[in-house]
């Protein structure tokens, strides 16, 4: 005991610094102790501006609303209309990100497709291939055109609904992949065409195309090969998205799917998701300006991904010029994913529901993000697909509320002018007023 | 045998005619390509293509079942991601000849750039001349035979792809290793050059793999990485 102490002298408090938290002091001494970065799947977690940071006016005397429970709001929307025959007619406009068999596992895909079809959606394909059981069970499916070509084969590519052609993604912008060996199995294997329980990487760059003069003759390919049928998506992580999609566009994208650093990953490094491209809300407004200075707003369509959670988050994406959304985290959410009813397990595996991230390790207790037969048979894939299509129905349903409070018959028509924001820095990043003022940080 | 004039007609029109071509129309001949992108991609049927002249990008991308024969150079990516069939080249090849293929076999007479055979799954290329640098990178499955040279980087990070090289290596990539080269490679070597009459001792070359080292993440390979 000090003898200040002894004497009954106050004492300074002990105060934990801000920076060197709980978190960051835990991550030093494990990365003393290994010598390795932290890999995790997810996106990122740390705070920064997002939809929560706008607000929407409703109507009073200056807008007419409409009535919620018999006027109608129309939620349809069409993707691929600039050059595709065979533009994706969708009764919802939130679609199913990319995921792949592999990450997830078979049953994950099932469910994935089983509830985008009962809701009238599209679902999409990942790294790694396109399986039997998810073609069969998605109305509308979108076969993803990566670096790695895993699987890639001209008889799917025809068999598909749309194309996306992936060149970021905003858990990792300017990042590849690495599904790690204990994923493998020899299923998984087979279909990549690699041995059973090795690293599989999956390259950051296309291995045949530099550029997006490179890019657009990728293109005429795909085009020549599908009959100019299906719809070519380009996807974007968040890094330059004004630029990015007027690049896109050059290339002759039908649409641009833009995922912003909230949008998740099977699995990279850590300090890649939370340290490397911009939040989702600050991609939207420059990609919509690009699309706008082209002529191409709303002919090129414009999915924003990274994020989405509820209605509201789709109303304000559509809101700031998105054609529609799509989601990821969420729907794995929506299929089980960190359920709290697992908790002994995430617990045994050092971490909660909630917080579990640990998605490159295939031992999820969702049955989720797992090769291991028996965790994959907890998820009922025709469940699923249930709890995925109750919660896409019940988005639909708070935006389409939004909308009509709104005065919108459409949820496309809403615009920013609906909006407000609650900071500075939401306001200067989407351009729309700081509540209670008519002021946008740097334009007046 | 079908006739199509590229500078006359639309390449939309002709890969439809190449896609469509029943057992009646089992020989096409393409004059004048003039250097077009995306001829004679996406065939589905055992039909055979010759093309006069040199072709652009992507020259028989994603072939399956046809045979397609150019007499001239193509640009980037000939025959990516070929599924089967045979896709010939009476000239050079640019980048990325052959990349991703999984299947069927590409010969070029000539040389080819750099990236050849990268990301291969399962494709045969046989280079008559030589091929530039990073050929074979992540190369995971198939056979990739050079008769000239190899330029920097040869096989770097290769998975389970062969590769085959009768002259000099500038230099070999991050895990890939000289391998002994036993009676099945030179068999296989033999039966290649006799089906396509080509005049070469197998014992000539040397066979090329992964080391395996990289396989897993292993942090003692940092230096690798």
């Amino acid at each position: 005991m000090s003898s200040d102490k002894k004497n009954n002298i106050p004492q300074t408090k002990p105060i934990k610094s801000s920076i060197f938290n709980e978190a960051v002091t835990a991550e030093i001494r494990r990365a003393a102790a290994t010598g390795i970065y932290d890999i995790r799947g997810g996106g990122a977690k740390r705070h920064v501006p997002h939809f929560d940071d706008l607000l929407f006016l409703g109507a009073s005397m200056s807008r007419y609303p409409l009535e919620g429970y018999r006027e109608s709001c129309d939620t349809q929307i069409a993707l691929g209309t600039r050059f595709a025959k065979k533009p994706l007619q969708l009764d919802i406009p939130i679609t199913i990100a990319g995921m792949s068999f592999g990450a997830l596992s078979g049953s994950a895909k099932e469910a994935l497709g089983r509830g985008a079809t009962i809701a009238g959606t599209s679902t999409t394909t990942g790294d790694g291939g396109m399986t039997d059981e998810e073609r069969g069970h998605s109305k509308m499916l979108v076969y993803q055109y990566l670096p790695s070509r895993y699987g890639m084969n001209p008889d799917d590519l025809r068999r598909c609904d749309a194309i996306e052609v992936v060149v970021g993604q905003g858990a990792k912008p300017g990042g590849g992949g690495m599904l790690l060996g204990q994923k493998i199995d020899a299923r998984v294997a087979e279909m990549r065409g690699l041995p059973e329980g090795i690293d599989q990487r999956s390259a950051c760059r296309h291995p045949d195309w530099t550029g997006p003069d490179d890019l657009e003759i990728k293109i005429l390919e795909l085009r020549e090969i599908t009959k100019w049928e299906k719809p070519i998506y380009i996807k974007i992580g968040g890094a330059r998205p004004y630029f990015d999609t007027t690049l896109a566009v050059k290339a002759g994208a039908d649409v641009v799917v833009l995922d912003g650093m909230q949008g998740g990953t099977a699995a990279t490094q850590d300090v890649f998701i939370e340290h490397v491209g911009q939040p989702t809300l600050a991609c939207i407004r420059p990609a919509v300006r690009a699309l706008q200075e082209l002529n191409l707003h709303r002919e090129v369509q414009l999915i924003v991904s990274g994020g989405i959670r509820h209605g509201a988050d789709v109303a304000k994406a559509l809101a700031l010029g998105a054609d529609a959304v799509s989601i990821g985290t969420a729907a794995m959410i929506a299929l089980g994913d960190n359920d709290p009813k697992w908790e002994e397990e995430y617990n045994a595996l050092g971490t909660t529901a909630g917080a579990y991230d640990d998605w490159q390790e295939g031992k999820d207790p969702a049955g989720i993000t797992t090769q291991d037969p028996d965790l994959e048979a907890r998820l009922d894939p025709i469940l699923g697909g249930r709890r995925l299509a109750n919660y896409l129905t019940a988005m639909t349903l708070e935006a389409q509320t939004i909308a009509r409070a709104c005065g919108k018959s459409r949820l496309q028509n809403l615009e920013p002018e609906d909006l407000c924001a609650l900071t500075v820095e939401a306001s200067a990043i989407t351009g729309v007023p700081l509540t209670g003022t008519d002021w946008i940080p740097g334009r007046n | 045998m079908k006739i199509y004039d590229l500078s006359e007609g639309e390449l939309r029109a002709l890969n439809e005619n190449l896609q469509s071509a029943n057992e009646n129309e089992t020989s096409w001949q393409i004059e004048r390509p003039e250097g077009a992108h995306a001829i004679a991609v996406g065939l589905n049927a055992p039909i055979e293509v010759t093309i006069n002249g040199s072709t652009g990008y992507y020259c028989a991308g994603m072939n399956k079942h046809a045979t397609i024969k150019v007499n001239g150079s193509v640009g980037p990516g000939v025959a990516e991601n070929m599924m089967s069939g045979r896709v010939i080249v009476e000239g050079d090849a640019s980048q990325y000849a052959g990349a991703t293929g999984h299947g069927g076999r590409l010969i070029i007479r000539g040389n080819a750039s750099s990236r050849c055979g990268i990301s291969m799954k399962g494709i045969e290329i046989l280079v008559e001349g030589s091929v530039g640098h990073m050929s074979g990178f992540m190369g995971q499955s198939g056979k990739l035979v050079v008769l000239e040279d190899a330029g920097d980087s040869l096989g770097d990070s290769l998975y389970e792809a062969q590769i085959f090289v009768r002259g000099k290596i500038k230099n070999l990539g991050v895990d890939c290793v000289e391998k002994e080269m036993r009676a099945e490679h030179l068999q296989y070597l033999e039966n290649l050059f006799k089906s396509e009459k080509i005049d070469c001792d197998a014992k000539e070359l040397k066979r090329y793999g992964s080391a395996r080292k990289l396989y897993n993440f292993n942090i003692d390979n940092l230096q690798n990485y």
